[in-house]
């Protein structure tokens, strides 16, 4: 990813503009940014809102320097919105796990979505979804992918911040681990025999679950360097079943930690579909 | 552009509201003959995929419904699930469950009366906008409303999908003394919750009354959260009384077992969200609904905003049938969960354990909390070993859409009727109000709102939806 060339920025100059999209999701990763009220009004000051519509009713066309995606292609006509979007945005940052890696409705990946369908619907026949949810990258160029389900407030305001200067945002990608050591909070694994997805997981929500005592559940995605096959014989020694592990690695981003399964896990006992 | 009877409406993206939808009415000759909300928020089968999972995993799963109220599903989740394995969760863990609702109650709220709603009273496209002339009220909001985030941080791990739920209650309680910087803040918030009742009551009310029954859970002694019976109180036409009627109507409870035989769901064709009737009928659920069953059970302080605010007194059954004074309802609830989390917190002592074991058996279990938006009930059936075999979600906005429908044909009828001419941006406008003021969250069951009007002759139907 290249740096973003500051708009000019002389008396008249416009500030840059920031939009923020929703696709398949919950809203909870663009709520994360109405939930920064210290900073709301300062980003606010910075940049000109075009299009947010959670927040504003006022939207302005593109192109736009900055914009957020959130949710995951379900349908054919966000497959299209979503390569719209790309064309009219100068820099394209995907938020949370549902735009990075599929999300939780990437389940239906794994099953059999006509089954799905009927499961919920009376008449499946009105309802258009595709088989599958995938990323916003598996469709269009992005510049640069923000993990968590949710996002983590702090590390939104870095990637806004970055942006808005012109340099890369600042987001590490070593694993949940090196938070806990940085918190200070005890191995849940190590202490407790509490089994816990950390030693795979993407860092960034702070290391929360462990602090409160449960093993890290997955909710960032696969860290940079994820060693499964040197997890999977310790969640099981932790008392978890093969389905157990299966389904853990299977939920919130269930599309990226497969990838891993398939290029590192390889006979790790994790294959097959969920139930 | 404004003659009767051959009006045709596209109007583009709806704001201020979560989820995507849209709205399609029929005019015939001057009478509005159909309303149709339609939620094309790309269906997410939580239901489908919840089979197969273990009965521990709901309350962290069924959370990424929505991002506004997962406490909301992760409460009636847990309820649910303890109900089919025949476990009961009391005492000090009940009462930091209830703490932790009233944090998702107080930013909800909060967020919906500072940022999205009270933009439509002062002209205003958004909080921002509204920040320039108002930024006092603007700044109290995200004051109060980070007061709330306080506790779902400080008690869940975080403010969005806290982590700290489970079944039989928490994975960690809060240490003697640990919530007293909690407290100082919310003494803070309390005062400025009191300041938004009166910001909010001094707005301009247009005219407006629901004519549907109201569906709320009720708990003698207290306001309705985390538990409760379902209640109904009885639609105005069915005494022979005008929508609107300010006075209390025969009350009906039914127990949350009997959920699934006394509301119905159908699919209808435009949407994605199915719609729910009561007895057959529309009703609604969230703020008004509640007020109106629950509004003598609030606390003397929120009880006293309620008179301040000009509802009129609830220890009394005054209810309030006008949607557009729901922005005054949220608030008084906003104050009152603030009250309770304060209530909560001086009288707390940490349990014994975080949680109550909950060993899964087959069986059912029905569980229903209040959403910030409405009644939310949950279902679902265990095998022996506890993996999920069916579950049933009804959020709250799929139950009001029916009337939903109904206000917007009454609010357009009206307009209507004075022969006004509304232009398409009035119209509107006034169909966007009349969405928000019943705060749904089209995540659950919506962004954009397309107006379409039609004239029934030409029976033309606007093209599917996006
Ligand atoms: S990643 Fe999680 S929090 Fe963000 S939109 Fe998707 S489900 Fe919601
Ligand atoms: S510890 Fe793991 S599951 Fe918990 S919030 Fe962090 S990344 Fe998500």
């Amino acid at each position: 990813m290249s740096a973003p060339r500051p708009a000019p920025r002389n008396g008249a100059a416009p500030r840059p503009t920031l939009a923020v999209f929703k696709l398949a999701s919950c809203d909870g990763c663009q709520l994360t940014l109405l939930d920064c009220e210290d900073e709301l009004l300062t980003v606010a000051g910075r940049v000109e809102i075009a299009h947010f519509l959670e927040a504003s009713s006022a939207v302005r066309p593109g192109p736009y320097d900055l914009a957020l995606v959130e949710g995951s292609v379900t349908t054919p006509q966000d497959a299209e919105r979503v390569r719209e979007i790309r064309a009219a945005a100068r820099f394209l940052v995907t938020i949370g796990a549902c735009a990075t890696a599929g999300g939780i409705q990437a389940l239906r990946d794994f099953a059999d979505v006509e089954e799905f369908r009927a499961t919920v619907y009376a008449r499946p026949d009105y309802i258009a979804t595709l088989a599958t949810s995938t990323p916003v990258s598996a469709h269009v160029p992005v510049d640069f992918e923000l993990r968590g389900c949710p996002i983590d407030r702090g590390q939104l305001l870095e990637v806004i911040t970055a942006f808005l200067a012109g340099r890369k945002p600042d987001v590490p990608d070593h694993s949940v681990c090196f938070a806990c050591k940085r918190r200070g909070t005890v191995c849940v694994t190590v202490a407790h025999g509490t089994p816990c997805l950390g030693p795979v997981t993407h860092a960034g929500c702070g290391a929360i679950c462990p602090a409160y005592g449960r093993g890290c559940y997955g909710c960032f995605g696969p860290s940079g360097s994820v060693n499964l096959p040197a997890l999977i014989p310790l969640l099981r020694r932790d008392g978890m079943s093969e389905d157990d592990v299966r389904r853990a690695l299977r939920t919130y981003n269930a599309a990226s930690f497969v990838e891993v399964e398939g290029a590192g896990a390889g006979g790790a006992g994790v294959k097959g579909a969920p139930s | 552009m404004t003659h009767r009877g051959s009006r045709v409406l596209h109007v583009g993206p709806l704001a201020r509201v979560e989820g995507e939808g849209a709205l399609h009415l029929t005019v015939d000759d001057g009478t509005v003959t159909g309303a149709e909300l339609r939620i094309y928020e790309p269906p997410r089968f939580f239901e489908a995929f919840l089979r197969g999972r273990s009965h521990t995993e709901p309350p962290d799963i069924t959370a990424r419904v929505c991002g506004i109220c997962p406490v909301a599903y992760q409460m009636s989740a847990c309820r649910a699930v303890e109900d089919a394995c025949g476990v009961t969760v009391d005492g000090q863990l009940a009462a930091l469950r209830r703490l932790l609702y009233c944090g998702e109650w107080i930013e909800s709220q909060i967020l919906h009366i500072h940022l999205l709603h009270a933009p439509d009273f002062l002209g205003v496209d958004g909080a921002v906008e509204l920040a320039r002339t108002q930024r006092a009220h603007v700044e109290r909001g995200l004051r109060i409303k980070q007061a709330g985030n306080a506790i779902l941080e400080q008690l869940g791990g975080r403010a969005i999908h806290p982590v700290n739920v489970r079944l039989g209650g928490f994975h960690r309680v809060p240490a003697t003394g640990e919530l007293g910087p909690l407290a100082e803040r919310l003494r803070r918030a309390r005062d400025d919750a009191w300041q938004t009742v009166c910001w909010v009551a001094g707005f301009d009310f247009p005219d407006a009354g629901l004519d549907h029954a109201l569906l709320a859970l009720a708990e003698p002694g207290r306001y309705a959260i985390d538990s409760g019976t379902p209640t109904v109180m009885a639609a105005p036409h069915t005494h022979g009384l005008p929508s609107g009627t300010a006075a209390p109507l025969p009350l009906r409870q039914f127990p949350v077992y009997a959920f699934p035989s006394e509301v119905t769901e159908e699919q209808v064709p435009y949407s994605t969200a199915l719609q729910a009737a009561l007895d057959g009928e529309r009703y609604l659920t969230g703020s008004l609904a509640r007020y109106a069953i629950s509004g003598r059970w609030l606390s003397p302080l929120a009880q006293e905003a309620a008179r301040a605010g000009g509802l009129g007194d609830p220890a009394a059954g005054k209810v309030c049938r006008n949607p557009f004074r729901s922005i005054v309802v949220r608030a008084v609830e906003a104050l009152y969960a603030i009250d309770e989390a304060l209530r909560i917190i001086d009288a707390y002592e940490p349990p014994p354990r975080p949680y109550v074991a909950v060993p899964p058996r087959a069986g059912t279990g029905h569980g229903a909390t209040e959403a910030p938006r409405g009644l939310l009930y949950h279902r679902y059936t265990l095998d022996a070993a506890g993996l999920i075999t069916a579950a049933t979600l009804v959020p709250p906005t799929s139950q009001n859409q029916g009337a939903i429908e109904d206000d917007l044909r009454r609010l357009v009828q009206a307009r209507l009727d004075t022969g006004a001419g509304d232009t398409e941006a009035e119209l509107t406008a006034l169909c966007e109000r009349g969405i928000r003021n019943h705060d749904p969250c089209i995540s659950c069951s919506a962004h954009f709102l397309d107006l379409t009007v039609d004239t029934v002759d030409r029976a033309r139907r606007s093209p599917p939806c996006p």
